[in-house]
């Protein structure tokens, strides 16, 4: 029973998280008063790249070759322990969020790895400012799961978001982790205001550049990479939001899907109103969300 | 009745000095005032001394001896003013004699005003017996003589100013919080306790002890910024040298005074409360510290008001270990703080008129003070023997009587480093007067002569600091015996 | 009522990390004012249903005089004085942030052993008073403008508050008035000593007034 419910989240996330990045799409285009692209946009752009050959730089190696699958690879592992309400996680043991929270650190290293491996500088700057960042956004992370950790007792992410409707009482640490669990969703997905999505200027890229020279089955195995890790961040922000549990697997399920629908036109409605940071406030923004995981913590330990 | 007296009519005469116009009616404002408030403390030495229980404000015998130091300072330095204020008025800008900028004072308004002020403020810290109230008067203190100590406005005594400000503000505000210790500490027992001294005192031995050391940590850093003990001494040098000299004897003389009250009062309750071991080791360790740290940092001055403020914070030290030590040489201090007053509101009146003729603050500028101001080179050499200990001024005696009782109680080491101290500072000031008083006379000729009316009130505190060297009246004598036992430490 | 007690006693510790954290003037000066409104807050609070006329008095009165004419007052001085309205620090403001959250541990750590374990929110409450008093004394020694050492003197004056709301001392309301009035007085002086300073100086940096020294 528990691996069906959780086989079954893993099955909705892959089939469904490129709808994620429709809709917060469709809802910027809402808010300037277009109509906007398909919410199935992007399952189209997969299909018509799976199709498509793939062009290699002669400056690169297999390097370049393996990092998109490895990305993908280590993003789909890290989905298997990521619990969504009612679903629970398809797989779980102590101490796995440090295993989650690594492998997307992995499926960030093999992407800096092949954009340094084109020699490009373009590349490696945003290679750069993407490890920068993530040095930053990685203690506030596991941070706030360790306050998680003590608030219920608990060493596995499917422990934690499932007893944490009954745990005990502790000021503020939700709404706390809450917001550094936005933050930190905003900087790793590339999101406003930490990165502009849709710039066109390589000097502004952080993401984008870094993936300036996949194409083909690459660059489609990138972009579903991106969606499911939006998924992944989106379903632990919902547990921690609605920490609720009806009981009932059905109900809890339907609430944790529509949970994530609106995490993304929250996002969706962030990236409409608020402009990209400068390059030097981003820190600023990062360490703010470091600030509040670090007070989570302590409230959590008196 | 009375305290109230005493209290609002300065008050108002502060109020009111800043609407009269005309110099003349506002010194006669001053000069009446002070005259009045220097009779009404006079002729509370005539009635016996008993506060009600409970009350707020009452006068005790350690809040009589302060506010008869108090009230006879502010008559002299208000006399001091009157001549002072008119020899100021003549520029209306000024150049400063050491950056060469040009500045302008405050209005005099404002200087006769806060004047008044800091006397009212002053006496209400001096006859309240609710700590809380005692805190919101030193606090108004801080406030009333901070424009005063920025009446120059040119760029030194700004700074002093603020640094005066802030340092004094947070430290007090530190006491505020070691209040609200005791507040805590006095709600542990099952009756409702109340901050008022009376209260406290009876209820002492009751009292939680944890908190009460904590509170009366933090009421002697508090209480000890404002009244000049190491290291929280860093505001005073700066404001006790770029005041006018007059508000500078006012500082020294009477509210380090003000500030120590605070600390005793303080004490006075941990004696009760069977601690008294803890804070007199307290008050030892920061007595001999700053007797310590303000000799060695004498040493280096070249500038001989900044040379007297830290002569204020030696003493200060000495006072402290007077009351930490207890018994005699608490009545020691208690001598003392008279003595120190008197004396260094002398000193600091005599540097105003070396300064205003001489035009410059340092040691090696001004010499042969013996020829061209010859009353006041007399006055700053008498003032300078009593400072530093020397019969047959009153210095020596009190100085005398805290090193009994410390040998008594076989305090050895603190008895070793308080003469340590006394005898580093006697070298120190007597190196500079003697260079300042007989030297060669400076290549540039002063034009001004001595004016009379900077001299001879100042007479009225030789005549003190002689008489109570020689002799304590027995009147005095009584008040300083119940005084020191107010004070916890008899 | 507990809950809301904690929740604000949270935010209150929140906003001064931003204070420790912003670089901009106007934004402390804010933060300040919303400090105080949120400590009257507790105050109503923690005394549920027996509300007496003192204590509706005292609270209104410091609301109003710490969050509505102190920071009018400042911002005059501010704007008389010409000055950038940008926090100028000794130690950056990520240092600044990190320093707090240490000092935010030991006030926790401390806070558990002066609790008299009456009330079950008075760790909280007394771990934020300690706090802000910090905090305050950390930002009058660590910024440069004079303007920011006032406010870092108001904060610590705010964590006194706070903690004398913690332990539920009743001071008379003459001496609650005085204290009050104390403060406002000081920081109207202290307002007109930096207008005098920007006068004579044409700045109010701290850091350059340094000419009296040993």
């Amino acid at each position: 029973m528990y691996y069906v419910t959780g086989l079954s989240h893993v099955f909705l996330a892959m089939t469904l998280s490129p709808l994620l990045l429709g809709i917060i799409n469709r809802v910027k285009a809402r808010f300037a008063g277009r109509r906007g692209q398909p919410l199935c946009q992007l399952y189209y752009d997969l299909f018509k790249l799976l199709r498509k050959g793939a062009v290699y730089s002669r400056t690169t190696t297999w390097v370049f070759r393996i990092g998109p699958m490895g990305t993908l690879a280590a993003v789909v592992m890290a989905l298997l322990f990521v619990p969504l309400t009612g679903f629970g996680a398809c797989v779980s043991f102590s101490g796995d969020l440090l295993l989650m929270a690594y492998l997307l650190g992995v499926g960030r290293f093999l992407t800096v790895l092949a954009a340094m491996d084109t020699g490009s500088a373009f590349e490696g700057l945003g290679a750069s400012r993407e490890v920068f960042f993530s040095a930053l956004t990685e203690p506030s992370l596991i941070l706030a799961l360790a306050a998680l950790c003590k608030l219920t007792g608990q060493l596995s992410l499917e422990g934690m978001y499932g007893t944490l409707a009954m745990a005990g009482t502790a000021p503020m640490v939700l709404p706390l982790v809450s917001a550094v669990m936005m933050i930190v969703l905003l900087a790793e997905n590339a999101r406003m205001p930490v990165d502009d999505p849709n710039t066109h200027l390589e000097l502004t890229m952080i993401h984008e550049v870094m993936v300036l020279d996949h194409s083909g089955p690459d660059l489609a195995m990138i972009q579903y990479g991106a969606a499911i890790k939006l998924w992944i961040f989106s379903a632990l922000l919902v547990g921690v939001l609605i920490p609720i549990r009806t009981g009932m697997v059905v109900v809890d399920g339907l609430i944790g899907l529509v949970g994530i629908g609106v995490i993304a036109v929250v996002v969706g409605i962030m990236e409409s109103t608020m402009a990209r940071l400068r390059l030097l406030h981003v820190p600023q923004l990062l360490s703010i969300g470091l600030v509040l995981s670090l007070v989570s913590l302590i409230l959590v330990m008196r | 009745m009375l305290i109230w007296m005493m209290i609002l009519m300065p008050v108002m005469a502060g109020l009111l000095s800043w609407v009269i116009r005309g110099f003349v009616a506002r010194s006669i404002l001053l000069v009446v005032t002070a005259s009045v408030h220097a009779g009404l403390v006079g002729w509370v030495w005539t009635q016996p001394l008993t506060p009600e229980a409970h009350a707020w404000l009452g006068i005790d015998a350690l809040s009589l001896l302060f506010l008869s130091v108090t009230s006879g300072l502010f008559l002299v330095v208000a006399v001091y003013s009157v001549g002072y204020l008119r020899r100021e008025a003549v520029h209306r800008v000024e150049r400063d004699f050491e950056e060469g900028v040009l500045f302008s004072n405050a209005p005099e308004a404002r200087f006769v005003g806060c004047l008044l002020l800091f006397l009212a403020s002053m006496t209400l810290v001096l006859v309240s017996r609710h700590l809380g109230l005692l805190w919101m008067a030193v606090e108004a203190t801080t406030l009333a003589s901070a424009p005063l100590i920025g009446f120059h406005r040119h760029h030194r005594s700004l700074e002093a100013t603020w640094k005066y400000l802030l340092i004094c503000s947070v430290g007090i505000a530190l006491a505020l919080l070691g209040n609200f210790f005791f507040a805590v500490a006095a709600s542990h027992s099952e009756q409702t306790v109340h901050l008022t001294l009376s209260t406290l005192l009876s209820h002492a031995p009751a009292l939680n002890t944890t908190w009460l050391k904590a509170g009366f940590l933090l009421c002697l850093v508090g209480y000890g910024t404002k009244m000049g003990l190491v290291p929280m001494h860093t505001w005073l040098p700066d404001a006790h040298s770029e005041a006018p000299s007059a508000v500078s004897a006012l500082l020294s003389g009477a509210l380090l005074n003000c500030a120590f009250m605070g600390i005793l009062r303080s004490h006075s309750v941990m004696v009760a409360a069977h601690l008294g071991r803890f804070s007199g080791d307290l008050l030892v360790g920061f007595g001999l510290l700053s007797i310590g740290v303000a000799a060695a940092l004498m040493i280096v001055q070249t500038d001989y008001k900044r040379m007297l403020a830290y002569s204020s914070v030696e003493h200060m030290g000495i006072l402290a270990l007077g009351v930490g030590l207890g018994g005699v040489a608490g009545y020691g201090a208690m001598l003392h703080t008279v003595n120190h007053s008197v004396t260094k509101a002398l000193l600091f009146l005599c540097a105003g008129n070396i300064l205003a003729a001489y035009q410059t603050k340092e040691i090696q500028g001004t010499s042969a003070l013996i020829k061209r101001l010859p009353v006041t080179a007399v006055f700053w050499l008498i003032g300078i023997l009593a400072i530093t200990g020397s019969p047959p001024f009153g210095l020596f005696l009190s100085e005398l009587t805290i090193l009994k009782g410390a040998v008594q109680t076989g305090h050895w080491i603190s008895a070793g480093l308080y003469l340590l101290g006394l005898g580093m500072v006697f070298v120190v000031m007597m190196r500079a007067v003697l260079a300042m008083v007989f030297g060669p006379a400076p290549s540039e000729t002063i034009m001004q002569t001595e004016p009379p009316d900077s001299v001879w009130p100042l007479l009225a505190l030789v005549a003190v600091v002689l008489g109570l060297g020689l002799m304590v009246p027995a009147g005095l004598d009584r008040v300083l015996h119940a005084a020191a036992t107010c004070g916890g430490m008899l | 009522m507990a809950t809301w007690m904690d929740v604000t006693a949270v935010l209150v510790i929140l906003l001064n990390l931003r204070l420790l954290c912003t670089s901009r003037l106007g934004t402390c000066i804010q933060t300040v004012a919303q400090q105080a409104v949120l400590l009257g807050l507790i105050a109503f609070l923690q005394h549920g249903s027996d509300l007496g006329v003192e204590l509706i008095l005292i609270v209104l009165s410091s609301v109003a005089i710490k969050a509505g004419l102190l920071p009018w007052l400042l911002f005059r001085s501010l704007r008389q004085c010409n000055t950038s309205r940008e926090v100028v620090p000794f130690v950056g403001f990520s240092l600044s942030g990190l320093i707090g959250l240490a000092m935010l541990a030991v006030c926790f750590s401390m806070a558990d052993r002066l609790a008299l374990s009456e009330l079950p929110c008075q760790t909280l409450l007394i771990a934020t008073g300690l706090f802000t008093i910090v905090t305050g004394l950390f930002l009058i020694v660590s910024r440069k403008k004079a303007i920011t050492q006032v406010l870092g003197y108001l904060v610590m004056e705010n964590g006194i508050w706070a903690f004398g709301i913690a332990f539920a001392l009743q001071e008379p309301l003459l001496v609650e008035m005085g204290v009050l009035l104390d403060v406002l007085v000081g920081v109207f002086v202290m307002g007109i000593t930096i207008n005098h300073i920007n006068r004579e100086f044409d700045h109010i940096d701290t850091d350059q007034l340094s000419v009296l020294r040993d």
